[in-house]
């Protein structure tokens, strides 16, 4: 059995800080917006979702082996995952891997010299690496995203 | 000190991260219409097989040895390189991007090893990538690209030379090594003059006589006698200047005879054109256009034109530039003949901001026209190239690229995302 977990992330320098734009509140002279000083910037998905944004890469999750018991952690078929290549994997993560050539998504156990990667849905039985299997981590699920309709 | 980093067999490493199937195995990226090599993966190198060989002749050799073969995927390519740049621009405050895979980053003032720094380097941009890069350090831009291929091709080095670290035996015999045509910015011509004087070797060049050198062939072949020897000549650019015309053309997948198809290849070089000039803020004062046959199926009737036409007023509308090169290609096109490739340049660019207005001129609503404009660019952005075009750009588009090997845009299109099981 082999493991290749990605190094612990190097330091970096610190990103360039961001430019943010100005609100573009134009008013016209001699009438102050009672709002002008208050506004901010709306909310972005990207600054919340996305930390590493040259690292980001999105995945489409086919199947049912991640659809739990427990609301919370259920990713159904069809959800779009946000994946971090930047963070090293630990235990507990939810991971992209390659096994075989291919790529899936599951939870990342790694205790007691053990590896698996565990489906969240229990009809799937946990891959246990073998001997002769490799388990490369592609990166770590940062998110998920579920449209209703 | 200057670092030059590249990434390795870019396409080729590209298309591995998204397809760990071709790990370990031989594959090569084909150019435009699978016409021939552009990457090779390190097991096509080795098997000898040549940068630009045609795929026709390959095919049977490669189903023998079992290369994969993908065709271009520039949505795929752009969108990597971009990160890795991004990155690679963290590490340093002066950053020269020099292609789409490699670019210099200026060393100067950093108190940090090195040597040391480069592999920080090398491990962050393949765990955010999983692209593989090399680095070269040294005091010229020159020496710098030297030492990246030693980097590359010697495994000792562990992807990382820094020229500096090698005494001045070392460094001599590497240059020994290799053939002055190696060096940048020595190209094929320059190093069979070389060699008839006797510059066979790098090292060779660095002693010949800079003043002599100067005289026979070039300033620029002098700069790069001295960047050899360690003294800086050639300067960090940082912002590449605006350019100055904007090509595109393209050979057709299939032969195409009428001038209805070449209208629609034309009207979308100019789209695709147009949207490079008004990304840079220039407009063009100028226009060519030109079509041809095959010139290698001699026994073809040939043919082949351009016409170059100065423009009334300077602009950056697609629609008014594909009105004028339309009118051009009126002029040129002749019946009966197979046409193999097409294109357009965009000349005399300047800034928009200085452009002339045109005294008996009446133009459409220049501004409706420019929000018209940038709201096609906005919509082919979001929803791809070609979403939105001219109606003389066409629907079939027969003519189009060849790529039967083609992948999908995994970055750059919601419904090309990788999928996890």
């Amino acid at each position: 059995m082999s493991l290749y977990l990605h190094p612990p992330a190097p330091a970096m320098p610190e990103p360039p800080l961001l430019l943010i734009p100005l609100m573009g509140v134009s008013v016209s002279a001699g009438f102050p917006s009672p709002a002008e000083d208050w506004a901010e910037e709306r909310v972005d998905l990207n600054v919340r979702y996305v930390q590493h944004a040259e690292a980001t890469f999105y995945f489409t999750v086919s199947g049912d082996s991640m659809v739990s018991p427990i609301a919370e952690h259920s990713i159904p078929d069809g959800a779009t995952l946000i994946v971090d290549r930047a963070l090293s994997a630990k235990h507990g993560d939810i991971v992209v891997a390659v096994i075989d050539n291919d790529f899936t998504v599951k939870r990342l156990y790694c205790r007691n010299k053990r590896l698996a990667l565990l489906a969240e849905n229990p009809a799937y039985p946990p891959i246990v690496l073998g001997e002769e299997q490799e388990l490369s981590i592609w990166g770590v699920v940062t998110a998920w995203i579920v449209r209703p309709r | 000190m200057i670092a030059l980093v590249d990434v390795n067999n870019f396409y080729v490493s590209c298309q591995r991260v998204f397809e760990p199937q071709l790990n370990g195995k031989p594959v090569v990226v084909l150019s435009n219409n699978d016409g021939c090599v552009v990457a090779r993966s390190a097991e096509v190198k080795a098997m000898g097989i040549k940068m630009g060989a045609p795929w026709h002749q390959l095919r049977d050799f490669a189903r023998q040895q079992g290369i994969i073969a993908r065709s271009s995927n520039y949505a795929l390519y752009a969108d990597m390189s971009h990160r890795v740049m991004t990155i690679l621009g963290r590490f340093s405050p002066n950053q020269e991007i020099y292609s789409i895979d490699e670019c210099f980053l200026s060393f100067a003032g950093l108190l940090q090893d090195h040597t040391e720094l480069a592999q920080t380097i090398r491990q962050t941009v393949l765990q955010w990538t999983g692209l593989p890069v090399c680095v070269g350090i040294a005091p010229t831009k020159t020496l710098a690209k030297l030492a990246n291929h030693i980097a590359k091709k010697q495994a000792p080095f562990n992807g990382v030379c820094e020229w500096q670290k090698l005494s001045a035996d070392q460094q001599t015999e590497q240059m020994q090594a290799l053939d002055a045509g190696e060096v940048w910015g020595i190209g094929r011509k320059i190093s069979a003059r070389l060699a008839q004087e006797g510059i066979h070797t790098i090292a060779d060049l660095r002693a010949a006589n800079a003043e002599l050198i100067r005289k026979r062939y070039s300033i620029v072949v002098q700069r790069t006698v001295h960047e050899l020897r360690g003294i800086s000549s050639i300067e960090m650019e940082e912002a590449p200047p605006d350019k100055q015309q904007i090509l595109c053309s393209r050979s057709f997948g299939q032969a195409i005879y009428a001038e209805q198809e070449l209208a629609e290849a034309i009207s979308t070089y100019i789209a695709r054109a147009a949207e490079k000039l008004r990304k840079q803020g220039s407009v063009a004062a100028s226009l060519a256009v030109f079509i041809r046959t095959n010139p290698f199926r001699p026994k073809d009737p040939q043919y082949s034109q351009h016409i170059l036409v100065p423009l009334t007023q300077a602009s950056d509308d697609t629609l008014l530039l594909t009105r004028a090169a339309l009118w051009v290609l009126k002029r040129i096109y002749r019946r009966g003949f197979a046409y193999a490739k097409a294109g357009v340049m965009l000349c005399d660019l300047q800034p928009r901001t200085a452009v002339q207005g045109h005294l008996f001129l009446q133009t459409a609503d220049s501004i409706k026209r420019a929000a018209l404009n940038k709201t096609m660019d906005d919509i082919n952005r979001q929803w791809g190239r070609g979403a939105i075009r001219v109606a003389s750009a066409g629907f079939n588009q027969g003519w189009k690229m060849r790529q039967n090997n083609l992948s999908l845009h995994w970055t750059t299109r919601w419904e090309d995302l990788p999928v996890a099981h």
